[in-house]
């Protein structure tokens, strides 16, 4: 047993700490969330620098020999600064499914342009009406010679305006709800047929509706055995929740730390609110779930690699308790923040966006809490 | 980062876990509410673990200690909730004999800690009054210097076991005039004194876990005295936060909601069992999920103890969290039972017959164990103290 990080996963932290502090200040990041672009590929190309884009993959694939863990502390500094480029559809989910599933080939064409922050991805997995479940799925991909043309609308792809490429679950068979017959595909944004419609969320990133129209997909395309995707999914969204509650805790020890010294600097009743035992015991609960959160978070994270069914049960307990654990802060935050934390101008209500869409991604607190009763 | 253990930490749970099987006193295999049990039950366990050199494992291997590492320990623990034990009880083990090997003289560790190894002296808490529970610092028991003796006055109260008790350590006041922390000090009292008067109170549960202790001129010699006259107050503290670390009782925990989940595979609602309801089976699973959380903060906080760090204000959050869990455990038990929660099994049947009480086994015990467990948020620095202390401690308000 060891909770300790290796010297060089302590030096990723400090780079992407420095950097976070010294580049992802808030008005710079306000100012490039409102810009057309709504992201700073500088900073892709400085994390590309830094070798942290390549951390997770192996060495044979053409990145740095890291894992898990890594991708961990990865997310937790983003979630520190609220750092908005597309870590995670990016090098985890598209560069999950290459490095569990892709070909020779496929991993040749992606992993390096991936690592050198040439090509960024996008996970199109959600549709309008299949909530939470990966295999309830109205986009279909029928066989064409040895291709397949794909149709079919998928929602709020996060991360799709900024790519270059996609991956998009499809049925290739069975009906609409069953296990089998879910597929994997991987294919340029701009290939004909795709269209996209481009906005922008509450939490300060960008995301599209992708729709397919007779798009014409080679047989290179496909990731995985065909009609046997959806354990594929399960395990790339496994690892995708874990990095996403990481992202949470590092949002979540700001918005408490931020709670905690405006408490310290309001003054009402002629006393600094802090000294109210009312709000202190409320930011002591702020505090113990958020280190709750952290354990599971360490959970989840450090049993990815087990099997299936305590892989399962950890990430979705992990779901459960960094999701219930993200609400309360951020709420507690808010109201103890005031007047000023309903405010578009203070950084709390930003860091209170971004925890409250937490839950809706990869299924929220009731989805995994029905899964880990599933899995009891 | 790793959650495994090494092969070396799994071959000492093996020893161990084998050790329990052939050495755990099979009468003691499933025992009820804890007041029922006769003094040597209690200390059976106690005894068998003094002989073994394991009653101590967290002191100095000098004073008794196995030398284990935090993990060994941590697996130790889980092995006897595995195996339900009845535990050796705190206050010589984790409260007196810390204080006595930290801070007492060399006649005093020899005196009293070989008896605290063997289990051979069972000591009991003089802490909270009927007017210092959380204000603990407000008590009002003086002990006043004649000659070569204290001469000891006051009441205090919520004693546990007391009953049996040997010994006693109480905080006293030495000097009236100083400032509620100040002119406290921790003075050994032999129960047997003339002047000590030992008042069971009735709880809840039907149980006597909990006395009042009546204090009128008990006459101690001064070298009862641990420390230093007047420095009470820093061993009180010292006690308390030894008193936390490991009272968060995951392992205990993770037992409790195994036999919870086979209570509710045994019950039945509409026709099929209990746990298979989503209504249910959701708040067990959240339980499980929290306990998940805590059992990871304790062991986290474990491998800072392993890197040199004492046990710190974190341990305030395992004592909030694994009290809250141990509640809730109860409660969800007690739900499960449904009706058969009702029956008293307070010692004499109602129709004075030996017959079997009412309802199953299980549900014996649900009731009083749920009103007997409130008090894990109260005792040991009520979990609203434990907030004053993360607030000052950590979060530097």
């Amino acid at each position: 047993m060891d909770f300790n990080f290796t010297e060089e996963q302590g030096m990723v932290r400090d780079g992407l700490s420095r950097l976070v502090r010294e580049q992802y200040d808030w008005e710079t990041r306000r100012k490039a969330i409102a810009s057309g672009a709504g992201w700073r590929p500088e900073i892709w190309a400085q994390l590309a620098e830094l070798g942290i884009l390549g951390m997770p993959f192996s060495e044979a694939d053409g990145g740095f020999g890291g894992g898990a863990v890594d991708a961990m502390i990865i997310m937790e500094e983003f979630g520190k600064g609220l750092v908005v480029e597309p870590f995670l559809p990016t090098v985890v989910c598209a560069g999950g499914f290459l490095k569990h599933a892709g070909t020779a080939a496929q991993k040749e064409e992606h992993i390096g342009a991936i690592v050198s922050g040439e090509r960024v991805f996008a996970f199109a997995y959600a549709e309008p009406k299949g909530r939470y479940d990966y295999a309830d799925l109205e986009t279909t991909a029928k066989k064409d010679g040895s291709g397949y043309v794909l149709n079919g609308h998928k929602a709020v792809v996060i991360g799709a305006p900024w790519a270059s490429h996609l991956v998009v679950t499809a049925r290739t068979g069975g009906d609409r709800r069953d296990r089998s017959g879910v597929s994997v595909f991987v294919l340029a944004k701009d290939t004909p047929g795709v269209t996209t419609r481009d906005y922008v969320t509450v939490d300060g990133r960008r995301a599209a509706e992708v729709y397919f129209e007779n798009v014409a997909l080679g047989a290179d395309a496909l990731i995985g055995a065909e009609g046997e995707g959806l354990a594929l999914i399960e395990t790339v969204t496994d690892e995708a929740i874990a990095a996403l509650c990481a992202e949470a805790c590092g949002a979540m020890k700001v918005a408490h730390a931020m709670t905690v010294e405006y408490s310290r600097q309001r003054k009402q009743f002629g006393v600094p609110i802090g000294s109210f035992q009312v709000l202190q015991h409320r930011m002591v609960d702020m505090y113990t779930s958020y280190e709750q959160a952290v354990s599971l978070t360490y959970l989840a994270t450090l049993r990815l690699g087990a099997d299936e069914g305590e892989r399962k049960k950890a990430v979705s307990a992990a779901k459960v308790g960094v999701g219930q654990a993200a609400r309360l802060i951020g709420q507690e935050a808010i109201q103890i923040h005031g007047g000023n934390g309903v405010t578009d101008e203070y950084a709390i209500g930003h860091y209170f966006k971004r925890l409250t869409i937490f839950d809706s991604e990869f299924g929220n607190v009731d989805h995994h809490l029905k899964r880990h009763v599933a899995l009891s | 980062m790793n959650l495994e253990f090494t092969p070396e930490e799994q071959a000492f749970r093996e020893e161990v876990r084998a050790f329990i099987a052939e050495n755990y006193p099979k009468h003691l295999a499933d025992f009820g509410m804890r007041e029922d049990m006769s003094r040597e039950d209690f200390l059976a366990w106690h005894k068998i673990l003094g002989k073994k050199g394991w009653s101590v494992p967290a002191w100095p291997v000098e004073y008794g200690g196995t030398g284990w590492t935090p993990t060994q320990r941590y697996i130790w623990s889980e092995e006897n909730a595995r195996a339900s034990t009845v535990m050796p009880l705190p206050f010589g083990v984790s409260m007196v004999g810390p204080v006595i090997y930290t801070f007492g003289n060399a006649e005093q560790k020899a005196r009293h800690l070989p008896g605290i190894v063997s289990g051979d002296v069972w000591w009991c808490q003089g802490y909270s009054e009927p007017g210092a529970g959380s204000d603990l610092a407000n008590l009002k028991t003086t002990a006043v210097r004649d000659g070569d003796h204290y001469v000891i006055n006051g009441q205090k109260t919520w004693t546990t076991l007391a009953q049996h008790a040997d010994w006693g350590f109480f905080l006293c006041r030495t000097d009236p005039t100083a400032k509620a922390q100040e002119g406290i000090s921790f003075i050994l009292v032999d129960m047997k004194t003339p002047g000590v008067e030992v008042k069971p109170i009735k709880l809840l549960d039907g149980g006597y876990e909990v006395n009042e202790t009546w204090l009128t001129d008990v006459r101690v010699p001064v070298e009862n005295l641990v420390g230093v006259e007047n420095k009470g107050w820093t061993y009180a503290k010292f006690l308390l936060a030894h008193e936390r670390s490991g009272i968060a009782g995951v392992a205990r925990s993770k037992r409790g909601i195994e036999k919870l989940r086979e209570i509710a595979a045994n019950e039945t609602l509409d026709g099929a069992p209990l746990i298979k309801d989503f209504d249910f089976a959701k708040k067990v699973s959240q339980l499980e999920i929290d306990l998940a959380a805590l059992e990871i903060t304790e062991l986290r906080t474990l491998a800072g103890e392993q890197a040199g760090k004492g046990p710190g204000p974190e341990s305030s959050i395992l004592k909030i969290k694994g009290t809250e869990i141990q509640q809730r455990l109860t409660e969800l038990t007690l739900e499960a039972v449904g009706t058969y929660s009702a029956p008293y099994h307070g010692g004499v049947s109602n129709d004075n017959s030996n017959e079997h009480p009412v309802g199953p086994d299980y549900a014996q015990y649900a009731a009083a164990t749920y009103f007997n467990m409130r008090k894990t948020s109260i005792y040991g620095g009520s979990n609203e103290i434990q907030r004053n202390i993360i607030t000052k401690m950590i979060l530097g308000l």
